[in-house]
């Protein structure tokens, strides 16, 4: 038929009148949505972190220049304290998580008897939101109702271990929380990827005579490899601007201990009224993800064929 | 998209070299490598999910850790007294519009994505990544202003806005994957039988992406259901509540109910873990077919 070939290098076969609008009108509510509620909200947080705005005093309202961010810098030791947190809570979980959440989709990846009920179990705290698994942890946390307290009871510890009230062992009582959720958005997307390794590789490989360990590193992971920086760049953005499961569970304390970026600029969104300065704070960390992003995706030379 | 690993060792191999048996064999993993890892972490995994019923069932002052016998007196509580029916419909109704809201208007974006060359078409794409680097947290002061301009602070319909306005890029980005790998002489044979685009696309493209849309329109339920922040910051009223904020506030209280605590968490899993049951044989290939590839 001539009409279909004609068509197959465009994919526009016949132009109605009105036809080079279509597009246009389709993108239109995604395009109204997108700038009403999060391109002019953004340039607005731009705009007011450059202004005094306080509401308690109004007298001072006006032009500010960078003094916010000289303020944020210099003369806000919390700024400092909950990116270093940020940081290390950031690192901690994303790398955590893909190590156990490769393991387990190379695990699910083979064949065995109960994998499909396997695979619905393991995944499934995904869909689990960061208020639940706060409710859930804190049972499992609590001496009266924890873990703890049965494994007192078989006297196989002390009564009375709170893991949530201490400044030693919060930190790592909240990662653990996390990674129960966590774990499982590493594992489906790698086993999505793993599935699409054309298994002549492995059966090439084997033939040459390569050990498991070798297959792995040298047939598996490269085939992972933009699959791997993708997920852990877009779990790196999650986690950092991720803040139910800290404010709910440890509220960013004791003592600020426990406090995000994020949860600071949130929590200083619902207490203080100094509009201004919180929005040199929100400017700041869009402007940390950004960059952090593309010098990610840079360094890992994302997309470059091996 | 469907590589299916699990039929391909079966085939009868006159055409598998002398090796092949032998090198195959090295490929098996024994039973005891998978099921000690998975084991572990299957108990790490569900311990969770059985202490939250095992709490939510059993009778106050029990200690056992056995679900047996069991009460739904917890489950009146938090349903009746503290308020999670009123909460469950609201989450219900907010689910679902942002569900319909997300699905239809990334469908029409994805269309134009996967179909048109226009000009904007890439600063548009790429507008659409930058804004997977706004942190959500961070836009509640701005948007707050924005839904009291509008009216909407306290309404449903800024939870169900914001919501949407979040899930867009991604389901935009996913359907637009999907239409892409439907043949596109699909519908222009349908055009060629007098069908205008609009039927086509009914007709023939929308069948061909129901997974898709399933998990679009999941992902937006889901996400919706979970969402905590803009629910606690945009609604004050405890009639407009949700079902993480409720819970949240069940956690806030002085001396916790512990049962009521479990009961409610059993409450705000039970519509997720249903949906995600469904999905969840879809999740896997959507990834790979729309996330990944598109």
């Amino acid at each position: 038929m001539a009409i279909s070939t004609a068509s197959t290098a465009n994919h526009r076969m016949r132009r109605p009148r009105g036809a080079a609008r279509t597009p246009y009108l389709l993108i239109a509510p995604a395009v109204i949505a997108m700038v009403g509620f999060l391109v002019y909200p953004m340039a607005s947080v731009i705009y007011y972190s450059l202004q005094n705005y306080n509401v308690t005093k109004p007298w001072d309202n006006g032009f500010a220049g960078l003094d916010n961010f000289r303020r944020l810098l210099f003369e806000d030791p919390l700024f400092w304290q909950s990116l270093g947190f940020s940081v290390r809570w950031v690192g901690v979980e994303v790398g955590l998580q893909l190590v156990f959440g490769l393991i387990l989709a190379l695990i699910v990846n083979e064949t065995f008897v109960g994998r499909g009920l396997s695979r619905a179990l393991v995944f499934s705290p995904w869909a689990v939101s960061g208020v639940l698994t706060t409710g859930i942890w804190v049972l499992l946390y609590n001496p009266t109702t924890g873990v703890s307290r049965y494994l007192a009871d078989l006297g196989l510890i002390e009564y009375g271990a709170a893991p949530l009230a201490h400044s030693g062992t919060v930190f790592w009582a909240a990662v653990l929380a996390e990674l129960w959720r966590g774990v499982p958005f590493f594992a489906i997307l790698l086993l999505a990827d793993l599935q699409s390794i054309p298994r002549e590789l492995y059966e090439a490989a084997s033939v040459d005579g390569a050990t498991r360990r070798q297959r792995f590193l040298n047939v598996t992971l490269p085939h992972l490899k933009d699959a791997i920086v993708l997920s852990t760049l877009l779990r790196c953005v999650w986690e950092f601007n991720n803040v139910d499961l800290l404010y709910t569970l440890t509220g960013g304390g004791p003592a600020h201990a426990t406090t995000t970026l994020p949860l600071y600029v949130a929590s200083k969104a619902a207490q203080s009224h100094d509009f201004g300065y919180g929005s040199a704070l929100t400017t700041a960390a869009f402007l940390i993800l950004t960059f952090f992003s593309i010098a990610y995706l840079r360094l890992s030379k994302f997309g470059a064929k091996s | 998209m469907t590589v299916q690993t699990a039929a391909r060792p079966r085939l009868p191999g006159p055409l598998t070299a002398p090796g092949g048996t032998k090198s195959r064999e090295r490929m098996r993993v024994s039973r005891w490598q998978i099921w000690v890892p998975l084991g572990l972490y299957l108990l790490f995994t569900l311990v969770p999910f059985y202490w939250m019923l095992v709490f939510a069932v059993r009778p106050r002052g029990s200690t056992s850790l056995l679900p047996w016998p069991i009460t739904f007196d917890n489950f009146e509580t938090v349903w009746n007294e503290l308020g999670f029916a009123v909460f469950f419909r609201n989450s219900l109704m907010v689910g679902v519009a942002s569900l319909v809201m997300t699905t239809v208007i990334a469908l029409a974006g994805g269309y134009a994505l996967a179909r048109y060359d226009f000009r904007g078409k890439k600063a548009f794409m790429l507008g659409m990544l930058c804004t997977q680097f706004i942190p959500g947290a961070m836009m509640l002061i701005p948007l707050f202003e924005i839904f009291r301009t509008l009216g909407l602070v306290n309404s449903l319909w800024s939870l169900v806005i914001a919501e949407t306005v979040f899930q867009l890029p991604l389901s935009l980005i996913l359907i637009s994957g999907f239409i892409r790998n439907v043949p596109v002489e699909l519908e222009q044979a349908a055009w060629v039988d007098g069908c205008g685009r609009l039927r086509a696309f009914f007709a023939v493209v929308l069948p061909l992406l129901r997974p898709a849309l399933v998990a679009v329109g999941s992902f937006a339920f889901i996400h919706s259901w979970n969402n905590f922040l803009f629910a606690l910051m945009f609604v004050n009223e405890q009639e407009k509540f949700t079902v993480p904020v409720g819970l949240a506030y069940s956690l806030g209280e002085f001396s916790v109910d512990f049962g009521a605590l479990a009961a409610g968490g059993v409450v705000a899993a039970v519509p997720v873990v249903l949906v995600f049951a469904v999905i969840q044989r879809y999740l896997v290939q959507g990834m790979s077919a729309g996330a990944v590839k598109g």
